[in-house]
């Protein structure tokens, strides 16, 4: 079928089932938004930045597990989808970026809101195309989708020049695709597995270590019958929190920097330590050669380059997670019913750990403290359909250690590149992946300001979401830093609480704004915002002095941990 | 230790540029590299000296492996793989002092290239080791210019193991 180069992008996006795509236009990608305007089944989201674009496409693959797109125009459009690019390609996310470039006969000549955005982004992406001609236009949009979603998910990039967009041929989507050096793992290897299932079955402190890989790989149903069926003990990383109902008796905490002590206690006393789907990430670790002393170390991962990349693996396992899971299982079950006995001893400890270690807080002597909305917003929301976003910071910490996440993407949040910002676009995009649910976006005051115009989408686009402010006029994470390494001096941290004044903010983008001052303003305003199926911001202010604990210092080692009640000294990281 | 690697790539835009990328990211330093055609159409060989540990050669390949354009990562292993590199250089040396140069870039296998008043162009091929004998043989005569194309190589023909080593496979 004759058609223009847009025309066929559009058609690309509807042959891969593409429903919603979040974008701006600009002058190098407007043929292909004119051939929007004369129709598709695609529904485009108008974000008010291309970062906000971004975060969006993500936050819509995280709550679906479909593969996120965004659009931009050349030079500073693509420029702007560059920490949306980078974050997905941090945390694995599925997200194809589509890119209008100048002519192709201006390229290379400094034109008009010309980037090399494909050499820009080539350390942050699993592949990028600049499109030569506009006959490669299909086959190259279908191995975009391809290589973002199989193997290790991740962000791709398609650059094409306007006059590409313009040109006329004769259209096909292409049924396979033509990638000779893309072969991520599609099996696993059953030695392995029988090698993984016997030290995991004889184990007696075994921990599964779950990462974001399990939510990617659509593992979860798999996770949760191996632990039930093995009585192993659950540990989910903050990109993993999600894939293992953090309500059932075998999940214990979270790990890390500001996990519990109880699930920092698990994995750096067990004898197997089974990941799976992670990446022993220093956030996780701490001192990476005082991180598990003595474990054997089982790695099921799909990306064979994150096996021993920082520590050794005993036992590699490659390949699909879903397969993997399944198959572990039967082996333990075959073991289980041969008599090789649970943990029971060591759950027992677990549970003991929680009970003498819980999560603490202050007293609110005057205050509302930040822990108390997340209990307060947990509450209210228990066992119903919610997704929670975060921005990255305390409040995200808190957000980790308060809110339990019943249902596999049902926390959404930026782990490995920490960008702030990130948690409001990415909750619009959650919402427009998952309409029926109620999305929450949890950030901070720091976080809230930096992509805020996002709040337009929310309202025009009709994609309600409620955020719940932590406001306590600091860049909170910084000044806690600040306090307990560099002797309390702090530096350019103080935001103020009341400048700009978030719910007047919120009311002038559309929506509704709730300010809470007290404890007894709390619940009232989280259930009204909760209720109104509108846009909400509740401006929570918070207690500036109240620091996020535990707290395991960078670099030091992971028993090492600060705990709340203890007096916090300044400590070189 | 020093570690050479054979990369074969589809001939497309960038495919040399992912991969430099990703070593200097990763803060993996090349120290040879050469690039160009193989028997296929449409494929070429990049060869890459490196300088690492054997748990970062690990790493390395696996992530060059993990490239879209990339088809093929093998280490040439010392030994069991035949490796060449071609230096040529300008000396000058004048026309008196000529023979004893040009006698002991024959007995190297060496040619000459060019001659003009003041200097001669020389070639010579062979290991890295012969390459920076003959490099100190011309050194006391004044070297004007010398380049060197980087190690390539391929599997020994006569060697048992005829395959060369894969790194990638794990699981």
């Amino acid at each position: 079928m004759r058609m223009t180069g847009g025309d066929a992008i559009l058609r690309s996006l509807e042959a891969e089932g593409v429903e919603v795509i979040f974008g701006i236009p600009g002058g190098a990608i407007m043929p292909t938004y004119d051939a929007m305007a004369r129709g598709t089944t695609v529904r485009h989201v108008l974000a008010r930045h291309e970062q906000g674009a971004g975060h969006m496409a993500q936050g819509y693959a995280r709550a679906s597990g479909r593969v996120g797109v965004a659009i931009a125009t050349s030079g500073p459009g693509a420029t702007n989808l560059v920490t949306p690019i980078a974050d997905a390609w941090m945390d694995s996310t599925p997200l194809v970026c589509i890119t209008g470039q100048v002519r192709s006969p201006l390229i290379g000549t400094d034109a008009f809101q010309e980037c090399d955005i494909t050499g820009i982004t080539l350390p942050i992406v699993k592949h990028s195309w600049l499109v030569q001609d506009v006959k490669e236009l299909p086959a190259t949009l279908k191995a975009a989708f391809h290589v973002a979603r199989t193997g290790r998910c991740g962000p791709v990039l398609v650059d094409v020049p306007r006059d590409l967009q313009e040109a006329v041929f004769d259209f096909t989507y292409p049924e396979t695709v033509d990638l000779p050096g893309w072969k991520p793992p599609v099996t696993v290897h059953p030695p392995q597995i029988r090698e993984a299932a016997r030290v995991i079955a004889t184990a007696r402190k075994p921990v599964l270590y779950v990462g974001g890989g399990t939510l990617n790989g659509d593992a979860c149903d798999e996770l949760l019958k191996l632990a039930e069926a093995g009585s192993l003990p659950v540990i989910t990383t903050l990109m993993g929190k999600g894939a293992f109902p953090e309500t059932h008796e075998l999940h214990f905490g979270w790990p890390g920097m500001h996990g519990t002590k109880w699930a920092n206690l698990g994995m750096n006393t067990c004898d197997v330590l089974v990941a799976i789907g992670a990446r022993f990430d220093d956030r996780v670790t701490g001192k990476l050669s005082a991180f598990a002393p003595g474990a054997t170390v089982v790695h099921l991962d799909v990306d064979p380059a994150e096996i021993s990349k920082l520590r050794d693996a005993d036992i590699p396992v490659v390949g699909p997670l879903k397969d993997a899971l399944a198959a572990l299982t039967e082996e333990i079950v075959r073991r289980r019913a041969d008599g090789a006995p649970g943990p029971t001893q060591w759950l027992e400890q677990l549970a003991a750990w929680r009970e003498e270690f819980p999560l603490r807080y202050g007293a609110a002597e005057g205050w509302l403290k930040p822990q108390r909305v997340l209990e307060t917003l947990q509450r209210l929301t228990a066992g119903t359909d919610v997704i929670v976003t975060t921005g990255v910071g305390q409040h995200q910490m808190w957000a980790m250690q308060y809110v339990l996440s019943e249902r596999p993407r049902s926390f959404i949040t930026s782990g490995g590149l920490g960008t702030m910002g990130y948690g409001m676009p990415a909750a619009v995009g959650a919402k427009a992946a998952r309409p029926e649910a109620t999305v929450v976006c949890v950030d901070g005051d720091g976080c809230f300001q930096m992509t805020a115009q996002e709040l337009t989408t929310a309202v025009l686009e009709d994609l309600p979401i409620v955020v719940v402010l932590v406001n306590n006029g600091y860049l909170g994470m910084v000044t806690q830093w600040q306090d307990m390494f560099y002797d309390g001096r702090r530096s350019h941290v103080h935001l103020t609480t009341d400048v700009p004044s978030y719910a007047k903010l919120a009311e002038a983008y559309g929506g509704v704004g709730l300010v809470v001052q007290s404890e007894a303003e709390l619940e009232p305003a989280l259930a009204e915002a909760l209720a109104s199926g509108r846009t909400v911001v509740v401006d929570c202010r918070v207690d500036p002095a109240e620091q996020c604990f535990p707290m395991i210092p960078a670099g030091a080692a992971a028993l090492d941990m600060v705990e709340y009640s203890e007096t916090v000294e300044a400590k070189a990281s | 230790m020093k570690h050479t690697l054979s990369v074969v790539v589809e001939d497309k835009p960038g495919a040399l540029g992912r991969i430099t990328t990703m070593f200097a990211r990763r803060g993996f330093n090349i120290d040879s590299l050469a690039v160009g055609p193989t028997e296929r159409p449409g494929v070429s060989c990049i060869t890459l000296r490196v300088d690492c540990s054997h748990h970062s050669l690990e790493q390395i390949e696996k992530q060059i492996h993990k490239l879209v354009n990339v088809l093929r990562v093998t280490e040439l292993v010392s030994g069991e793989a035949v490796e060449r590199e071609l230096l040529v250089a300008r000396v000058t040396v004048p026309p008196a002092r000529r023979g004893e140069l040009l006698r002991a870039t024959d007995a190297l296998g060496g040619r000459l290239l060019d001659v003009g008043p003041e200097a001669v162009v020389l070639e010579v091929s062979g290991t890295t080791e012969e390459l920076d004998a003959f490099h100190e043989l011309c050194r006391p005569y004044g070297i004007a210019d010398l380049v060197r194309t980087g190690r390539i190589g391929c599997p020994r023909a006569s060697a048992k193991r005829r395959a060369p080593r894969r790194l990638a496979a794990i699981g």
